[in-house]
């Protein structure tokens, strides 16, 4: 018996503990947000929060998140649109769409607390998510509004979220 | 008959009869069903012409609509073709909405489900728009004639003097009415023969970056997928393949597979064996514990090395004529100094972000599937689609058979196939309930049908002013029309006596550059591993390929590349026309920063022309790909985000492809296995992209495949100026 929280809500569910925890996500609880794409943690598809953190879900086993909160794309917000989810639309990312999920969920952590990240920290908090489509500038742009929003959200004041960098 | 929607009929007429023709017919009709008090709807039929990229001429593809306007207003739009990133679930409905006059925010759209009055259906050959292009705008045009007539007759007034606009009739005193309103009345009409389509300078969506409709449910983890949708109580099935293609089952034993707890059943099929379980780890697990004893076949000893010295001595020795002007032979034996440059090109998979998947429920003589699938409905000569092909595994019958497309996590051609929804229905028709087959990424990466391998040869000689005289090109691969042609061409013996395959050498045979003596062979080899259409199919090796060698004689002349290039393109204005707008957006011939070089490439395919530089350094002995330009004309163009979009995913795709992509083939099975060996581009390592759009013509051409081809040889041609290294087999980042 795996006894965690998901979106908020305690659950308890009847496997094994080495199960990943992807698939009780997708078939336990019927949570199909959260997408199968390589099963080996290289493709990023299957990224939801655990204790606030990106992780792949393919790979970790229920015994490995006993008590945690778990967060999927499905409750990235009690109401409306997750900052993210706005930018994301607003840019229009997302084309098959596939690995949509696992990229907002692993750009969460780019704008806790109000940062204002760097393309260079876009770079390495995304690196680890492949987006078959090739949208990753559209993706890029959308961190960046998504850090505005959020700004504009709590009223305070973002600077400038673009960087020049040498790309 | 059919019935999209409950409570309403539609009447669709399909002109089997008539011959084909090139080009649209000009009426072909329009038949209303309808009417129930909910609406107006229109079932709108068209004739297409054969697919130009095809070698059948005689194929006559009928495509359908339906365009449904419902009581309480909302506007929906049938889409007949799988969405799989690259925008028709907006595209389409865009051309409807402009010519109905509905505002953008009015507008939604369902996937059709497999039908005949949708004739044939399938999304590949980037012709979704292009052909929908007249008969969806016709199918709004219509529909607005027709409420516009509804409301001239409620108000005792001329239909001239109704305008209309955001779905609402005007009248010239103020008074207005909405279009859900007048559907039942418009649905009383008859259907008018001909109706003017818009003025192009009148168009108000067309042309604007209206937002996707599909990105919401996308961005918010509700968007259905092939490998969610169906039954909440489908078991989950894994299917154990053949290692060695071509290899079968020889005896199996499921006993330790059925002892895995959550294993329900051990079935065998003609793909393998399938293992049917309560999830997808227990069906997995118990896959792991199945003993099989495998008859590889012939193929068991075919490798890489073997492969690539047989596509040598058949482009050397075996090639037909597919291309002959003026005499090569004299041209190239009357000049001492030639170019030559031998190219080679690997197989690659497709490795869609969703593994291939099916969900089929076979019960009381019906077959019902869900499928991310680009491939919906055939008739039987073309060897059926997935309804088709669903309903012969499941052996029920196709009127019988319902097929239900869901989101594509992509396709690229992949799903064009119809394994994958064969060996789902075929197992749904052995076992209770419904069941879904989840491919996992190894599954989805050694049971692909690749992009072929293949080997050119190519000799030139120079004019004094440095221009081609002679330009000769020996081309060897597999075929992929060959392996469908038993399905897909009528008389496959008569077409392949010729041994040829235009979409093999589409982009060589009719490369552009001018030369009074060019000569093209292909020879095609029979190899057993599986192939199958890539995104922009042949374009994908001869654009690498003819980019590369007029490089080669660029340099060879002492010529700048894109002052060669364009001096031999005199007569082909819409090369020129994205050849100057990409130099003009990356101001060729301008300071590059230290250490960088940029190559140029331009490739039509798919009816669009599409023109690319590259902006390489070298960083530890591999490329690095900063910047990118890229100029399109792809006719009219419907929504430039969009076609910003799948530039941006065509490169990136090609990229993928030219630094990594290698599927190799060793004791007649695929070495890579996941990502880690068949690696993506990712974020660290994609360009900086700047589109151009170069807009021509009154007729779009495709945007979903154009993109690719460019990239590669743009790539190399950098490479090449940087360091002088001329790479000429692919990919250029060897494990």
């Amino acid at each position: 018996m795996a006894t965690f929280s998901v979106n908020g809500e305690a659950r308890q569910i009847d496997v094994r503990g080495d199960h990943p925890l992807l698939w009780v996500l997708r078939e336990s609880l019927g949570l199909h947000g959260t997408k199968f794409g390589c099963g080996i943690g290289q493709c990023g598809a299957c990224t939801v929060l655990v204790n606030g953190r990106p992780t792949r879900s393919c790979q970790l086993t229920v015994e490995a998140v006993e008590g945690a909160e778990i967060m999927t794309i499905e409750g990235l917000t009690a109401d409306g649109l997750h900052p993210l989810q706005e930018a994301w639309i607003e840019e229009q990312v997302p084309q098959c769409g596939y690995c949509q999920s696992g990229q907002i969920m692993s750009a969460t952590a780019l704008i806790l607390g109000g940062n204002v990240p760097s393309d260079s920290e876009i770079d390495a908090a995304m690196s680890g998510n492949i987006c078959r489509c090739g949208a990753y500038s559209a993706i890029r742009r959308a961190i960046h509004r998504a850090a505005e929003i959020q700004a504009e959200r709590t009223g305070t004041r973002s600077g400038p979220a673009s960087e020049g960098g040498d790309r | 008959m059919m019935a999209p929607t409950e409570g309403v009929s539609v009447t669709a007429i399909s002109r089997e009869s008539d011959p084909p023709r090139r080009g649209f017919s000009r009426r072909s009709f329009v038949k209303i069903g309808v009417v129930t008090g909910a609406g107006l709807t229109l079932g709108v039929t068209w004739k297409v012409m054969s697919n130009p990229g095809l070698p059948s001429s005689d194929a006559t593809l009928v495509p359908n609509a339906f365009l449904r306007i419902d009581a309480d207003g909302t506007i929906t739009v049938m889409v007949p073709r799988s969405e799989m990133g690259q925008g028709v679930s907006t595209a389409l409905p865009q051309l409807v909405a402009e010519e109905l006059d509905a505002a953008w925010g009015q507008v939604s759209f369902e996937f059709a489900p497999a039908h005949d009055a949708f004739g044939m259906m399938v999304t590949g050959g980037s012709t979704s728009v292009k052909e929908s292009w007249l008969p969806l705008r016709q199918a709004g045009a219509t529909a607005r004639w027709m409420l516009r007539e509804a409301a001239a007759q409620r108000w005792g007034i001329p239909a001239a003097e109704v305008e209309t606009r955001d779905a609402r009739a005007f009248a010239p005193d103020g008074a207005s009415v909405t279009y859900a309103d007048l559907a039942a009345e418009a649905a009383l009409l008859d259907v008018p023969d001909e109706v003017p389509l818009k003025d192009p300078a009148d168009f108000r969506l067309i042309g604007q970056s209206v937002p996707r409709l599909d990105v919401e449910a996308k961005s918010t983890g509700q968007a259905v997928f092939g490998i969610d949708a169906g039954p909440n109580e489908a078991r989950i099935a894994m299917v154990a393949r053949p290692p060695v293609f071509g290899g079968k089952v020889r005896s199996f034993r499921p006993d330790a597979a059925l002892a895995v707890p959550g294993v329900r059943e051990v079935v065998l099929i003609q793909s393998g064996v399938a293992v049917v379980a309560d999830g997808y780890i227990a069906a997995k697990a118990g896959r792991d514990a199945l003993v099989i004893e495998w008859d590889d076949g012939p193929a068991a000893g075919l490798n890489d090395a073997e492969i690539f010295a047989q596509l040598r001595d058949a482009a050397q020795n075996n090639g037909r004529t597919v291309r002959d002007e003026g005499d090569v032979e004299t041209a190239l034996s009357s000049s001492e100094a030639k170019v030559r440059a031998t190219y080679q090109l690997p197989y690659l998979a497709h490795a869609t972000m969703e593994p291939m998947n099916c969900t089929a429920w076979v019960r009381d003589g019906r077959c019902t599937v869900w499928a991310p699938t680009q491939f919906q409905n055939a008739p039987a000569i073309l060897g059926g689609g997935a309804r088709q092909v669903a309903a012969k595994a499941a052996g029920v019958s196709a009127d019988n058979t319902e097929v239900h497309t869901t989101f594509l996590g992509g396709g690229f051609g992949r799903r064009a196939e119809r394994d994958f929804v064969h060996e789902a229905a075929e197992l749904a028709g052995l076992v209770e309930g419904p069941v879904k087959v989840i491919w996992s990424r190894e599954d989805d990466m050694q049971h692909d049908f690749y992009r072929p391998a293949s080997y050119h040869e190519l000799t030139a000689t120079l004019n004094a002013d440095g221009s081609p005289d002679a330009w000769h090109h020996q081309m060897a691969s597999q075929s992929i029309l060959q392996r469908l042609a038993p399905s897909w061409v009528p008389g496959p013996a008569a077409r392949f006596a010729g041994r040829r395959d235009p979409t093999s050498t589409e982009g060589a045979s009719d490369q552009p550059y001018r030369s009074p003596n060019v000569q093209m062979t292909y020879a095609m080899v029979d190899l057993p591993i599986p192939v199958g259409f890539w995104r922009s199919v042949g374009h994908t090796h001869t654009g690498f390929v003819v980019e590369s060698f007029i490089d080669e004689l660029a340099h060879a002349a002492g010529r700048d590349p894109y002052e060669y290039r364009r001096a031999l393109l005199s007569e082909h204005p819409r090369h020129l026309g994205v050849l100057d707008a990409v130099a003009a957006a990356a101001g060729w011939g301008s300071t590059v920063p230290d250490g960088r070089a940029r190559g140029i490439a331009v490739v039509e395919s798919f009816g669009s022309y599409v023109a690319e530089v590259a902006e390489v350094s070298m960083q530890s002995g591999r490329p690095r790909v900063h910047r990118v330009w890229c100029a399109i004309d792809c006719g009219v163009v419907v929504n430039p985000r969009i076609v910003r979009a799948q530039m941006e995913s065509g490169i990136v795709f090609g990229l993928t492809a030219a630094l990594y992509g290698e599927i190799n083939i060793q004791a007649g099975r695929v070495v890579q296995s996941n990502f880690h060996d068949y690696p993506m581009l990712r974020m660290n390592e994609a360009p900086d992209i700047e589109v151009v759009l170069a807009p021509s013509g009154d007729a779009p051409g495709g945007v979903g495949e154009p993109g690719t081809p460019p990239i590669a040889p743009a790539v190399t041609n950098a490479i090449y100026a940087l360091t002088g290294e001329r790479i000429r087999t692919l990919p250029i980042v060897r494990a």
